[in-house]
């Protein structure tokens, strides 16, 4: 039996969270203020996730598309994610939420763009 | 001169929600200036994720949260005018601006909100010893650089200040190729949310050195390297501790400044603390009828307290403008709003007990780390409200809700003082 502790970043509480560990699974979380937190212990003891923001080309635009990954994708692989992203030329008009990327590194999550280009209106 | 209702200045997300407020409380004449060329102010350029999870209970990135209000914004029918740079506001509420589009312009409002934010303090108000050579730059400029311009302003970075533009800025420069040295913070705690600290920098491995700080800037045309000190209880530089970082960008996230040189021309009280207007529970300002919210008023951690802030703001400009704002209710004991122990910048200053509606929010930010702590509220000295907290920092502010019954209950009451009891 092992114990870490992890700091929460659920939202801005950032409870930290006691872990104990028992042949690799987690079995008790201990310091959480809301539900979130023993989920968020559990995945990030076992397989720790990040959701990736980061920019993309327009094709005939000098300034950047931000981005997301629509889901969280393994941490081990954020680098990786960001190298398939910057590779790629986004073909405007793009609204928020158009796909930019698909199964970013074979995750099985999409990138989608988080900010307008082309389509007229600028935020 | 144009007549309007209500005039917002500045179209971040506190000038968005006040607006939107404002033609939702039935106001029609509502106006809106904007400096940049577009609207969502600092939002734009804050392309990462962790906004709005108080207001939509969803987790979005900046332009996303931005977009919503603007596309609202729209959709109401209301006006906004960008590129617009207002040069003067006067106490009778009287502004003048100018823009390439329109020269110079003169508006004559029945309420105006003050929505211009805050900008960051620079190396100018650090004292480091040095050349004053290219690479060194307040991090949100840096980020506005590489988010919406899409220029990296250097490869090797070194980080003053643990403020959250700077942690996440530290994560920004990573992704985009940069090499992240380490972030110095001259406090023993960091000054940005945790989750920040958790997710931009022991992520990527940037060592956070709390209670350090750069002593000395090395390099005449572009940046070369800095050095870097631990610093004892006074702050003052430890001999002996001195470590050389060779690079080419600092970054500086050392505090942010309400920009209140507007307001103050325009009579309005400016506290010493927040930096930000006086102002009661309706947030109008000492000026009648001038009312502000957002940065402005005081330094947020999260947008969506500056939008329910705003939204608060902008309804009560309406009610102004409407001619309903002090009518009608018995003008009644002014209530003084007073730090206690281990409390800084308590908003609002000043609350009329009997025009307070439900509840009273009251915003402030703990001056020191306090864990398993109590912020106290106590009418005339007598305990009112407690409420229990595993830590408290100074980099998350707190929001605590007095409801009015409490008030009621104490009515006659002089001063009301929040302070922290471990």
């Amino acid at each position: 039996m092992s114990e870490r502790t992890v700091t929460c970043i659920g939202c801005p509480m950032g409870c930290r969270l006691r872990v104990t560990l028992e042949g690799g699974q987690v079995s008790a979380v201990d310091g959480a203020a809301c539900g979130r937190g023993a989920a968020y212990a559990r995945q990030e003891c076992v397989c720790p996730t990040r959701q990736v923001t980061t920019l993309a080309r327009v094709r005939g635009r000098r300034e950047p598309l931000s981005v997301k990954t629509a889901q969280p994708v393994p941490k081990a692989l954020i680098f990786a994610c960001v190298e398939e992203i910057h590779r790629a030329c986004v073909v405007p008009p793009v609204r928020i939420g158009d796909v930019v990327v698909k199964n970013v590194c074979g995750t099985g999550v999409d990138v989608v763009a988080t900010m307008e280009a082309g389509v007229g209106v600028r935020i | 001169m144009t007549d309007v209702d209500i005039l917002i200045i500045g179209g971040g997300p506190a000038g968005l929600a006040a607006a939107i407020a404002a033609h939702e409380a039935g106001c029609r004449n509502v106006l809106l200036l904007e400096r940049e060329p577009a609207l969502g102010g600092i939002l734009r350029q804050c392309i990462h994720a962790g906004f709005g999870m108080h207001v939509f209970k969803e987790d979005l990135t900046g332009p996303e949260y931005a977009q919503r209000f603007v596309r609202r914004f729209h959709e109401l029918g209301l006006s906004a005018q960008c590129d617009t740079m207002v040069l003067s506001v006067t106490p009778d509420r009287e502004v003048t601006a100018v823009s390439p589009a329109f020269g110079l312009q003169h508006f004559r409002a029945k309420a105006i909100v003050l929505a211009m934010g805050c900008r960051e303090r620079t190396r100018g108000a650090l004292q480091v010893p040095g050349w004053r050579p290219a690479g060194i730059y307040p991090a949100g400029q840096a980020q506005r650089f590489v988010n919406l311009d899409g220029w990296m302003p250097g490869r090797r970075v070194v980080i003053l200040g643990s403020g959250d533009i700077g942690l996440i800025m530290a994560r920004r420069m990573t992704l985009e190729g940069a090499k992240v040295l380490a972030c110095v913070e001259l406090m023993p705690f960091s000054s940005g949310l945790t989750r920040n600290v958790v997710q931009c920098l022991d992520d990527y491995g940037i060592p956070l050195l709390l209670s350090h700080t750069v002593t000395e800037i090395h390099g005449r045309e572009r940046l070369e390297a800095v050095t870097v000190a631990q610093v004892d209880a006074q702050r003052k530089p430890l001999p002996g501790t001195d470590q050389r970082f060779e690079c080419d960008t600092l970054l500086l996230s050392v505090g942010l400044i309400p920009e209140n040189e507007l307001s103050r021309a325009a009579g309005v009280r400016v506290s010493e603390v927040t930096c930000g207007p006086l102002v009661d529970e309706a947030l109008q300002t000492s000026v009648p009828g001038i009312f502000a919210c957002g940065n402005v008023l005081h330094v947020h951690d999260l947008v969506d307290h500056v939008t329910i802030e705003s939204t608060e703001a902008g309804r009560q400009a309406a009610k102004y403008a409407q001619g309903q704002g002090e009518a009608g209710i018995p003008a009644c004991q002014m209530l003084q709003i007073r730090d206690g122990a281990g409390v800084r910048g308590l908003v609002p200053q000043t609350v009329c007990a009997g025009r307070v509606a439900d509840v009273l929010p009251l915003m402030f930010r703990p001056a020191a780390v306090f864990k398993d702590a109590a912020a106290v509220v106590r009418l005339d000295g007598e305990e009112v409200l407690r409420k229990r907290f595993r830590i408290l920092t100074p980099g998350e502010m707190v929001r605590l809700v007095v409801p009015k019954e409490v008030l009621e209950r104490h009515a006659g009451a002089g001063e009301l003082t929040v302070g922290v009891e471990v």
